[in-house]
């Protein structure tokens, strides 16, 4: 794979702060490289997070960049874009972050269907505070906050949103990073609420305490689960079991929030 | 400054009218009785200037649109009352530390929790003073009429820009609802303090040497904007001098600016030996008072009415405090800002508080009943 372009990295900043064996720098990587593949304008770009591991990737870019409040990352990112609909927005996000204390964010940015790229990186887990589980991880795993495994059930991330209205929802992981950048690329081009559901691996929080092996086992069986949109479509149930779709799950035409309101106002 | 075209208005009214003339441009909310009318007057008014009004899913995101908003260059107010202004802290104390502009209004009610909605208090006083965690500096204007809400939100979104600081507009349902004649200026006449468009080469988002202007994003000047302890740049850190540091700043600028931000306003007697300090509606009543007793009647009565109650008017208060021999300090709580009279007249008078919080508005009665016993 060829080398990230420097200029969009703060590579003064790195070291990154992520543990070896972390996905989060993957999923980071692809999206730099998708940016690049948009053709973007370098000041047109602004890069939005929340807080938790994933969120520390805004301060690595070389953008401009807001690192929010915990699960707030795409309601600040609501103001900013009505504010100056002409930047592009891309708000990364965790499992925890986006779907516990952000669910509600998350519903109303997919209802109002605003042009921000959404991109959840999820490990399944609450990696920076240590290990609980969150809304993402999956019934029965293990987690500080769950030591016999969760008896709760996980969302669907992307059924979510397209139920609240997301007009893009995608699926990819750290193990196949080059069909991540171009679903993160595809996603840019989407005019309206895209989701891209990143997963990814960590190995320390959650892979260890759920015996899922390094860094690499958690990858190779990543890759081994996925299954594309398209190959899912020739397989029958029993065969989908346990599997997780890949690629553009869904991607549908919808009015866009903020150039309706800027047309609703005469300014478009 | 000329003044022209009286308007009837409501407080919650002219607080719209001041920012819309502040030119604050971008309005995030959520309903909430006492203060929906700000919100209903910026749905109408602000499209039609071609600004961004948008109801937000909840107050916190209300508050995070509002910075967001912020940082991309428009000036912008949120409002609401109580419960709501409780669910927003945590964003405000980000726009503090972060240093982003924008003016929060809150209409206060009765309160604890759900409280008494539509019923009248001062309870958030200390809220506003220490509602989100840390030690932070705020600033909070309280205004006792219809006029005063107007000007007040014209400076408080001057100061705001000036500052890179969120600031408070704390009304009370009484001001808020209350209606009154206002003196509108005419267009170009008001003071609204333009950002700065002379942005230096080597521009810092939090130069060490100072207040530096924002500038919003998308204009080529890559810089970081975290709650995380940062540098000048932006950048987090936990070296604990630069951690001193930015707090120092934070702190600082509203210290300097100190003179620009504390506004008080005493009538009555030269040399009084008895003074009312109030804030928001209750200096209506606390007016009426020294208006019978000094105007009429000439008795040593005065009043300190405060305009700002964040940061505290220390210097003022010491000072009458050596004037006078009694200091009543009504307040429709259970004793706020006494407290802080008191710290500050360093047993110079008489501390008398006045509590009402049956969510009745203080009467001149019970200010002249008490102020008798001195006189």
């Amino acid at each position: 794979m060829e080398q990230l372009t420097q200029d969009f990295l703060r590579t003064k900043k790195l070291p990154h702060i992520w543990c070896p064996g972390c996905g989060n720098g993957i999923v980071t990587a692809a999206l730099v490289r998708a940016i690049e593949r948009a053709g973007y304008n370098q000041q047109d770009v602004v890069i939005v997070s929340g807080i938790g591991c994933s969120s520390r990737a805004a301060g690595y870019l070389n953008f401009n960049t807001l690192h929010t409040t915990h699960g707030r990352a795409l309601a600040f990112a609501t103001g900013l874009k009505m504010a100056r609909p002409e930047l592009k927005l891309f708000v990364i996000m965790g499992d925890g972050d986006c779907s516990a204390i952000g669910g509600n964010h998350f519903i109303h940015a997919a209802r109002r269907n605003i042009d921000l790229n959404a991109v959840i990186i999820n490990n399944h887990i609450y990696g920076m505070t240590g290990g609980q589980h969150s809304p993402l991880t999956p019934t029965g795993m293990k987690a500080t906050t769950a030591p016999g495994g969760t008896l709760e059930r996980p969302f669907d991330l992307l059924e979510l949103a397209r139920g609240a209205g997301a007009t893009f929802g995608a699926r990819g992981n750290a193990a196949q990073p080059r069909q991540l950048e171009q679903l993160i690329s595809r996603a840019a081009n989407h005019k309206g609420f895209s989701v891209v559901e990143a997963l990814s691996q960590c190995p320390i929080a959650y892979g260890r305490r759920n015996k899922l092996g390094g860094a690499v086992e958690m990858l190779r069986e990543m890759k081994d689960k996925a299954v594309s949109v398209e190959k899912a479509s020739t397989m029958d149930v029993d065969e989908l079991k346990d599997k997780t779709l890949s690629g553009v799950i869904y991607s549908v035409d919808a009015p866009e929030f903020s150039e309706e309101y800027y047309r609703s106002i005469g300014k478009a | 400054m000329a003044e022209t075209k009286p308007v009837l208005m409501q407080g919650n009214e002219a607080c719209a009218e001041g920012a819309i003339s502040a030119g604050v441009r971008f309005y995030a909310g959520y309903p909430i009785t006492p203060s929906t009318e700000v919100a209903e007057l910026m749905a109408a008014k602000l499209p039609e200037l071609g600004g961004v009004f948008i109801q937000m899913e909840d107050e916190i995101a209300s508050m995070a649109a509002v910075i967001g908003a912020s940082i991309g260059g428009m000036r912008t107010l949120t409002a609401s009352s109580g419960p709501g202004f409780s669910l927003k802290q945590e964003n405000i104390g980000y726009a503090i530390m972060a240093e982003i502009p924008c003016v929060i209004v809150n209409v206060q009610r009765m309160g604890p929790s759900t409280g008494v909605p539509t019923a009248p208090a001062q309870g958030d006083v200390m809220q506003t003073r220490w509602g989100t965690h840390g030690d932070h500096p705020i600033i909070v204007f309280s205004p006792a009429s219809v006029y005063e809400t107007f000007y007040l939100t014209i400076a408080a979104v001057n100061l705001s820009q000036k500052l890179r600081q969120p600031v408070i507009m704390l009304l009370d349902e009484v001001i808020g609802h209350m209606r009154e004649k206002v003196l509108i200026p005419e267009a170009g006449k008001l003071l609204v303090e333009k950002s700065s468009d002379n942005v230096p080469a080597d521009w810092k988002p939090y130069d060490e040497k100072g207040l530096t202007p924002l500038v919003p994003f998308g204009f080529g000047h890559y810089y970081h904007v975290t709650g995380l302890f940062h540098d000048q740049y932006g950048f987090p850190t936990g070296d604990p001098p630069q951690v001193e540091r930015a707090l120092d700043r934070i702190h600082g600028k509203l210290e300097k600016y100190r003179d620009e931000i504390v506004l008080t306003n005493y009538i009555g007697h030269k040399e009084p030996r008895v003074v009312i300090i109030a804030y928001g509606c209750t200096v209506r009543s606390a007016r009426a008072v020294v208006k019978k007793a000094y105007w009429q009647n000439r008795l040593p009565v005065g009043l300190l009415s405060l305009q700002t109650l964040w940061p505290f008017p220390d210097k003022e208060v010491a000072a009458i405090a050596k004037q006078a021999d009694v200091i009543i300090v009504p307040e429709m709580n259970m004793g706020q800002i006494v407290g802080e009279v008191e710290r500050y007249a360093c047993g110079n008078a008489e501390i008398v508080p006045l509590n009402r919080y049956d969510g009745e508005m203080i009467s001149p009665d019970q200010i002249s009943e008490l102020l008798g016993r001195w006189l």
